[in-house]
C-alpha cells in the first residue's frame, strides 16, 4: 500500500515536448519498466498545439480533456514554465483529473491564490508547485527524484524541499528503513497540499508505519501539523526543520523561505513539534537515525 | 523586490490611494524647489530601503524651502545607521520631500497572504506608527484581520469591515472604503507580496493619507511589471548579492567564515545548520539550482571566493537533476582558474557521484572528500583550526 500513486496509476505530463517535461517524462517511464515492472507508466501527454505528435512514443495531445478520454490517464504531472503553469493546473482540475503534481519553480503567488479558489470546489489534490513530485517506490515515480535511492518500506515522508528531501530519503534507505511514499509538497508561500492532509493520508495507510516531516522556516504550517497530529496520529513521527541558522527577513531560495515579523523560526517550529510528541532532530544528519530510534530499530 | 518608500507612493498614487503631495531629490536645491513648489512646511525623509529612520535622524521637518535645502544637504550623503541596517548603515543617495501633514490620528493598514488559507488579508490596527508585530504579540485584540475572498477581490462590505474597525469619523467612510478597496486593488494587480501603510494618517482638515509605504513585489512575477522590475536599486543590496543574480544564483551573504556550495535550498539550509552544529558558522546560503551547468558552478565558485570572511569551502551536492560529474567538473576549472587560498572540503552523492569523485581525484587538486554531511561538518571545522 501507499498513498496517492500506485502501479494503477496512468500518468499525464502537461509540457512533455519542453526540454524538462521530455527528459523526466523519460526518467518515469525508465523506473516504471526497471521498478515497477512497468507498472505506474506515463500513458500521455499534452502540449496545446502539439496535438496528434509522439512524444519517445508517448502520444501528445492538445488538451488534457483529449488525453483523458483516449487514454485514461489518471494523474497529471506539470513542466508548463511559470508564466503558464497556473494554466495547466486549472485544466488539469477542469478536466477532473484527481491527482496533480506540479514541479515548476516560480509561479507568481497571486496565480496560485487564484488556482488554490479554484480548486475548493473541485475534488482535486494538488501537490507543489515548486516540488520534488511523489515517488510510490517499486509502484510509481511521479516527480524529478532520483528513482534509485528509494526503497519499498513502511515509512511515509513528506517534506518541503528536494535535495533535502533525497537526503533524508538515503539515511533511511541507509538504516535499512524502506518507504511507502515520499512527497514534496513544495517551497512557495502558496501550494496545494500541506502537511495536515499527507499526515491524514499516512495515518489511514495500513502500509505506513511511520511517518517523516521535514519542514523549514517560513509560515506556520509546521507548527499547525504538529498540533494536529498531536489529536490525530498514532504512528511515530520524527521531524526536522532548515534553517536554524537563517537571518530573520532573507528569503532564503525558496519563496516561502523567510522568518517575518519574528514568525516562522526553526527554533520555535521544533519547540512546537518537540511539544506535540514529534521525536524531533536538530542535525541534518541524523533523520534517518532518528527515525531508527523512533522505532527501537537503533 | 523591495522598492524606496518614494516609488511606492508613486506607485500607490496612481490606483487612487491618498498619498501626500511630494517629490523626490538628488541634491539640496532640488530639495529647496521642491518645498517652494509644495509650500508650507515639509517633511525631508531620507530614502533607503530600511525602517527606523526618523530616529536614526533621516526625517527631519523644515518649516522654508530654505531650511529644506539645509536639512537635505545634512541627509544627503549621510549614512543612516538603523535597527534595520546593521552598524555599517546605508549612503542616503535620495530624499522624498514631501507636505507636512497635521495629524489627528496615526492608523495602521496592510495587505499581506495569509499562507495557512492561501488567502491575501486586510490587516487593520488603530495603533498606528508602532511596529505591527509588537501589536500583534502583545495586544493583539488591536489588530483586525479582515480575509479576502480573492474571486470577489475586496467588496464594499469588506473595505466598511476595515473602516469601522478603524473608527474613522462619518465624513471619512466613504474616503475610507475608497482608500482600502484601491489599496486592495494595487495589492492585487500589481502582485504585491506586502503592504504596509504605517502610519495610516487621519488630519485634523478631515483628510486620510499614506504617511509611509512600505511595498514588497513577488519576484516571480516582475515578469509582467517591468515599470516595477526596473525600480530594482542594486546600491541597496549586497554587491557580492547582485553579483550572484546575474548568474541565476540564489546567495545571500552571512557573517561566518565557512563558504557553502549546494543544490536546492533546503538542503543548503541543512548544510549551514550542520556547520553551526559542528561549531563553525556559515559565510553564505548558496543554491546553485536543480539544472546548474558547469559555468554556473565556475561562477558560483569565483562569488565565493570574493568574500575576503572566506577561511574554508563546504561543497554538498546531492545529485539528481544536477550530475555530481557535471559539478565535479565546474568546481575543478574554478580552482584553476580562481586563486583558492582556503581548503576545499566536498560532498557528494547520488547521480554520477562516481564519475564526479573521478574526476575531482584525476584533478591532482587538493580536496578533501567528506562521507555524509555530519563527517564532512567535522572535516570543515578541523581544517579552519588547522
Amino acid at each position: 500500500m501507499s498513498i496517492l500513486i500506485d502501479k494503477e496509476t496512468r500518468i499525464l505530463v502537461q509540457g512533455i515536448t519542453g526540454r524538462e517535461g521530455g527528459f523526466h517524462a523519460g526518467q518515469c517511464q525508465k523506473y516504471s519498466r526497471e521498478f515497477a515492472g512497468g507498472g505506474g507508466a506515463v500513458v500521455a501527454g499534452v502540449t496545446p498545439g502539439k496535438g496528434g505528435q509522439e512524444a519517445d512514443g508517448v502520444p501528445v495531445f492538445n488538451t488534457v480533456a483529449d488525453a483523458v478520454r483516449e487514454t485514461g490517464a489518471n494523474a497529471s504531472l506539470i513542466f508548463v514554465p511559470p508564466p503558464f503553469a497556473a494554466d495547466a493546473i486549472v485544466e488539469a482540475v477542469d478536466a477532473d483529473l484527481p491527482l496533480v503534481v506540479c514541479i515548476t519553480e516560480g509561479i507568481p503567488v497571486r496565480d496560485m491564490v487564484y488556482v488554490k479558489r479554484h480548486m475548493e470546489d473541485s475534488g482535486a489534490v494538488l501537490i507543489g508547485p515548486n516540488c520534488p513530485g511523489v515517488i510510490t517506490p517499486g509502484g510509481c515515480k511521479m516527480g524529478i527524484m532520483p528513482g534509485h535511492i528509494h526503497k519499498e518500506g513502511t515509512i511515509g515522508v513528506i517534506s518541503k524541499s528536494g535535495t533535502l528531501t533525497y537526503e533524508v530519503v538515503a539515511q533511511l534507505t541507509e538504516q535499512g528503513l524502506g518507504q511507502t511514499t515520499c512527497v514534496g509538497i513544495g517551497g512557495d508561500p502558496v501550494i496545494g497540499t500541506m502537511y495536515i492532509d499527507l499526515l491524514r493520508m499516512f495515518e489511514e495507510d495500513p502500509a505506513t508505519e511511520a511517518i517523516i516531516v521535514i519542514g523549514e522556516i517560513g509560515g506556520s504550517a509546521e507548527q499547525d501539523a504538529a498540533r494536529w497530529a498531536k489529536e490525530n496520529v498514532t504512528k511515530p513521527l520524527v521531524g526536522f526543520i532548515a534553517g536554524q541558522t537563517a537571518p530573520p527577513g532573507r528569503r532564503m531560495g525558496h519563496a516561502g523561505a523567510i522568518i517575518s515579523g519574528g514568525e516562522g523560526t526553526a527554533a520555535e517550529k521544533m519547540r512546537v513539534m518537540d511539544e506535540c510528541g514529534i521525536h524531533v532532530t536538530e542535525s541534518p544528519a541524523e533523520m534517518g537515525l532518528t527515525m531508527a530510534r523512533a522505532l527501537g530499530k537503533a | 523586490m523591495n522598492i524606496h518608500e518614494y516609488q511606492g507612493k508613486e506607485l500607490l498614487a496612481k490606483y487612487g490611494v491618498a498619498v501626500p503631495k511630494g517629490g523626490v531629490a538628488e541634491t539640496a536645491d532640488e530639495a529647496e524647489r521642491i518645498a517652494a513648489d509644495l509650500g508650507g512646511t515639509v517633511v525631508v525623509k531620507a530614502q533607503i530601503h530600511a525602517g527606523g529612520r526618523g530616529k536614526g535622524g533621516g526625517v527631519k521637518l523644515a518649516a522654508t524651502p530654505g531650511e529644506a535645502k539645509e536639512v537635505a544637504s545634512q541627509i544627503l550623503g549621510m549614512t543612516l545607521v538603523t535597527h534595520q541596517t546593521g552598524p555599517e548603515g546605508r549612503l542616503v543617495k535620495k530624499v522624498w520631500v514631501e507636505e507636512a501633514s497635521d495629524i489627528e490620528r496615526e492608523l495602521y493598514l496592510g495587505v499581506v497572504l495569509d499562507r495557512a488559507t492561501g488567502r491575501p488579508t486586510v490587516m487593520a490596527s488603530t495603533e498606528g506608527g508602532m511596529d505591527i508585530e509588537e501589536v500583534a504579540a502583545k495586544t493583539p485584540e488591536k489588530l483586525l484581520k479582515v480575509p479576502v475572498d480573492p474571486a470577489l477581490s475586496v467588496w464594499p462590505s469588506t473595505a466598511r469591515r476595515v473602516v469601522y474597525g478603524l473608527d474613522l469619523p462619518a465624513e471619512l467612510v466613504r474616503e475610507g472604503v475608497k482608500f482600502v478597496t484601491n489599496l486592495y486593488r494595487f495589492y492585487d494587480e500589481m502582485d504585491a507580496s506586502l503592504l504596509e501603510i504605517n502610519p495610516l494618517v487621519q488630519t485634523k482638515d478631515g483628510r486620510i493619507l499614506a504617511l509611509d509605504a512600505k511595498v514588497n513585489f513577488d519576484d516571480n512575477a516582475l515578469y509582467r511589471h517591468e515599470e516595477v522590475a526596473a525600480m530594482r536599486d542594486e546600491d541597496e543590496e549586497d554587491p557580492l548579492e547582485v553579483e550572484a543574480s546575474k548568474f541565476n544564483l540564489n546567495y545571500i551573504k552571512l557573517d561566518g567564515s565557512v563558504a557553502c556550495m549546494v543544490n536546492g535550498a533546503g538542503l543548503a539550509m541543512a548544510t549551514m545548520d550542520i556547520i553551526k552544529l559542528a561549531g563553525a558558522a556559515p559565510a553564505n546560503f548558496l543554491d546553485v539550482g536543480g539544472g546548474a551547468s558547469k559555468e554556473m558552478v565556475e561562477n558560483a565558485f569565483r562569488i565565493l571566493m570574493d568574500d575576503p570572511d572566506v577561511k574554508a569551502v563546504f561543497i554538498n551536492i546531492f545529485g539528481g537533476i544536477l550530475r555530481c560529474d557535471i559539478l565535479a567538473e565546474g568546481v575543478v576549472e574554478a580552482v584553476k582558474t580562481v586563486n583558492v587560498g582556503v581548503p576545499i572540503i566536498i560532498r557528494m552523492e547520488g547521480t554520477n557521484v562516481e564519475k564526479g569523485r573521478e574526476i575531482l581525484e584525476g584533478s591532482g587538486l587538493d580536496f578533501t572528500v567528506g562521507k555524509g554531511m555530519a563527517d564532512s561538518a567535522e572535516k570543515v571545522v578541523a581544517a579552519l583550526n588547522r
